[in-house]
């Protein structure tokens, strides 16, 4: 307790996120919480089945598909152009444009942007970049408190955790949890709770209302992400549901915007794709509550002093690969972990990173490179069941892409210096190919295997295979698995087809 | 009760067409029972069906799991088995996806486009058994006779690679006898997701456990799918929950005429 009141905001849980242990073993710690399970399966299922409603209510979903890929593609392909353009029209408007090749960078940005500004602390629009640059942390060490104002990051908040989910950060969170946090830790950092707090959802909303009111009539600075970021007219767009988000964006003096360079949109009639296409996928709306969309100053109104921060930290490198660039028109709705039977049942934790679910399987080690366990084991946390290809907004092909990126994978793996341990997967693969290089090479082992269940069906009188060794006995630990036929199919073939002939 | 020769059969709408068979290599060695419903399902119809001694495997194991150098070897002999033939058909919607979807990139990158254009041609070629019967022989009755309670799981790559759509349901629905009973929840994936299963055993598992609980709440005799490994992996589930439902490879039911037992 006595080291967490030296900071000025909750603790964020231990660990590094980059230390966090690989998938299957982190998706083995997730599983086991019977709670977190139960709140997922209720809020994905709730959520993908609004969706699932009011997608189905567009003639024209599939056009606006194609569109929102269209332009995600052109952008892609002019980048650097569109962010000169926004640039010029953003600084003609009255802001100011910093650039940011990695997250160190940026941090060093907006904690002199705060200096500047004579503030202790900041209010925070929910924003996934400033979570991928761990911008509070950075905020924190300088003496500066930032803030989360979204209601579902507040929760993750004080309760010293981590985000589950891209828009729902709390999903794995029910709400008696949630008053259980309220109680324990809103009383230190600000205004409390009532102390006959319950858990009706307009309680805790109450709660926290009270709680953040205060913090934004306080607030001379805040900081915000954008969706998109629109270069004809230098024009920064936040969407969401709470009304927090506008608070921030007008109120204090100083606004400090932290932008992926990914969200361009060339022209503002392009955002009448993204604005039927994002709120849709996201949460089932047909609109957002509250679109706020500003350029620059206005005098007597708003902010007097507003700064982007464009932040490029890794994806430069993901545009320069042809196949994995699709993964950069990700406008982070989050349809496909709704929709992802993984994420279902081992929650955002397991991912190690903010962007979970299927795009952070593809883009963690995309923007982060594959030098780590966890980014090595992510692209492979799927069944490449493909449901997410189908809901995906922009039509990223993400079983495409996880397949791409699986293959790094295994060409780094190939390239590890040899004191680095591996499995034996390669020598397997290598083996099984070999089998099925020639189709002699299969019908002798096909031959082995008929043995194998002869002598055990026979001798021992098995009617099923027992355990198998590692790593078979991942599968059979939980799984009855039938004997080997006597006969291939092969051989069926030749005795009553191929003699006959 | 008398059942007259149902006009599918009889008016074989594959007479004259040569047919190769795809048998996949897991059917091949694990589940021949499938790929010789299979044959006497197309013999039935009027097909003529030969099957290519070199045909190996499709080579998704290796590409899905990123071996892609190691997956050239059965794109190339798959090639050399099939490119003779007009229609070839495999009881897998999983395999003759992978053919369909990755084999013309892993070509492409390995030996150039030449080799690409000749694998896409083989692979536009290349159809699951259900849309084959639909699609190129235009029967949904195929004479089939199956008198139980059956439940059907669509697996994920007959559905979103292959795209097979509703065809296996035209199918069963027209099969004589049989009651089939809808699936809750029936497009979520089994878990199975080939070396998945070995990679993230807890995630897989906790997903055929649901699987399998959906399928045992039907309280169907059957489990059905057009792909074996996705019923390997519920049925290994569900028979240590000594649940009693039988798996079966859709085409063992569309083989199963009235005589057989
Ligand atoms: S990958 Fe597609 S579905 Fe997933 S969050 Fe991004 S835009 Fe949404």
């Amino acid at each position: 307790m006595g080291t967490e009141l030296e900071r000025l905001t909750p603790a964020p849980p231990e660990g590094d996120l980059l230390d966090s242990p690989r998938f299957p073993q982190a998706a083995k710690t997730e599983l086991a919480n019977h709670q977190q399970r139960t709140n997922l399966r209720h809020a994905t299922t709730t959520i993908r089945n609004k969706r699932a409603r009011v997608v189905g209510e567009l003639s024209n979903w599939q056009d606006l598909r194609d569109a929102g890929e269209a332009i995600k593609t052109r952008v892609g392909r002019h980048l650097d152009e569109y962010l000169l353009q926004f640039e010029e029209n953003f600084t003609k408007a009255g802001g100011h444009v910093h650039w940011a090749r990695d997250a160190e960078e940026a941090n060093r940005i907006v904690v002199a942007l705060v200096k500047d500004t004579g503030q202790e602390e900041i209010v925070k629009v929910k924003s996934m970049v400033t979570q991928e640059i761990d911008m509070n942390e950075a905020l924190e060490a300088e003496g500066i408190a930032a803030w989360e104002t979204d209601l579902a990051e507040l929760i993750v908040q004080l309760g010293h955790d981590r985000p589950s989910h891209i828009v729902v950060p709390a999903l794995h969170r029910n709400r008696s949890e949630v008053r259980e946090i309220f109680l324990k830790e809103m009383g230190r950092y600000g205004t409390p709770p009532p102390d006959d707090l319950d858990d009706q959802p307009k309680n805790l909303a109450g709660a926290a209302r009270v709680h953040l009111r205060e913090k934004f009539m306080r607030a001379k600075t805040s900081t915000s992400g954008a969706n998109f970021a629109i270069a004809e007219t230098g024009s920064l767009v936040v969407v969401e549901s709470e009304g927090n988000g506008r608070m921030c964006l007008t109120l204090p003096d100083t606004l400090i915007s932290v932008v992926g360079i990914e969200k361009i949109l060339p022209t503002f009639d392009d955002l009448e794709v993204f604005l039927q296409l994002l709120p849709r996928s996201s949460t089932g709306e047909r609109m957002n509550p509250y679109t706020s969309v500003w350029t620059g100053t206005t005098d007597g109104d708003g902010p007097k002093n507003v700064h982007v921060v464009l932040v490029d930290n890794g994806r430069t490198n993901v545009l320069a690969d042809p196949e994995g660039r699709a993964a950069l028109r990700c406008i982070r709705c989050s349809a496909c972990l709704n929709i992802c039977p993984v994420y279902e049942r081992v929650g955002g934790h397991a991912y190690g990173s903010v962007y979970p679910g299927p795009i952070g399987a593809i883009l963690n080690p995309q923007l982060r490179g594959t030098d780590s366990e966890i980014d090595r084991s992510l692209p492979f946390a799927s069944s490449l069941c493909g449901a997410c290809n189908e809901v995906c907004p922009v039509k990223i092909p993400i079983s495409d892409l996880l397949v791409h990126e699986r293959h790094k994978v295994v060409e780094a793996k190939k390239k590890d210096p040899p004191h680095i341990p591996h499995t034996a997967e390669p020598q397997i693969m290598a083996a099984a190919a070999w089998v099925m290089d020639d189709h002699r090479h299969l019908e002798l082992a096909g031959k082995g295997s008929e043995l194998g269940s002869r002598v055990l069906g026979g001798l021992l009188g098995w009617k099923k295979i027992g355990p198998l060794p590692p790593p078979l006995s991942r599968w059979t630990d939980a799984r009855d698995v039938p004997m080997l036929p006597e006969q291939t199919f092969r051989d069926w073939w030749k005795q009553n087809r191929e003699t006959k002939k | 009760m008398t059942i007259t020769a149902p006009s599918a059969a009889t008016a074989r709408p594959g007479a004259g067409m040569k047919v190769a068979l795809f048998a996949t290599c897991a059917n091949d060695v694990m589940f021949p029972q499938t790929p010789i419903a299979t044959v006497k399902l197309l013999e039935r119809l009027g097909c003529r069906v030969e099957f290519p001694m070199e045909q190996t495997c499709c080579g998704q194991i290796f590409a899905n799991t990123g071996y892609f150098d190691e997956a050239v070897g059965s794109v190339k002999t798959f090639l050399r088995a099939f490119e003779r033939y007009e229609y070839i058909v495999g009881p897998s919607g999983s395999c003759v996806g992978a053919v369909r979807h990755q084999h013309e990139m892993l070509a492409r990158r390995a030996a150039g486009d030449r080799v690409g254009d000749r694998v896409a041609a083989v692979a536009s070629r290349t159809y699951d058994v259900s849309e084959f019967l639909v699609d190129v022989l235009g029967v949904t009755d195929v004479g089939a006779y199956f008198p139980h309670r059956v439940t059907y799981h669509p697996s994920c790559h007959s559905v979103r690679i292959a795209k097979v759509g509703d065809k296996p349901y035209q199918l069963l629905k027209a099969v004589r006898g049989l009651d089939l009973i809808e699936l809750p929840n029936a497009e979520q994936c089994c878990g199975m997701g080939g070396t998945f299963s070995l990679k993230n055993p807890d995630v897989s598992t906790a997903m055929a456990g649901d699987k399998a609980r959906n399928v045992a709440s039907t309280g169907a005799e059957y489990l059905c799918a057009g792909d074996n490994l996705c019923l390997l992996n519920i049925s290994g589930v569900l028979n240590r929950t000594k649940a009693g439902v039988k798996p079966i490879h859709l085409v063992e039911i569309l083989a199963h005429s009235e005589g057989d037992n």
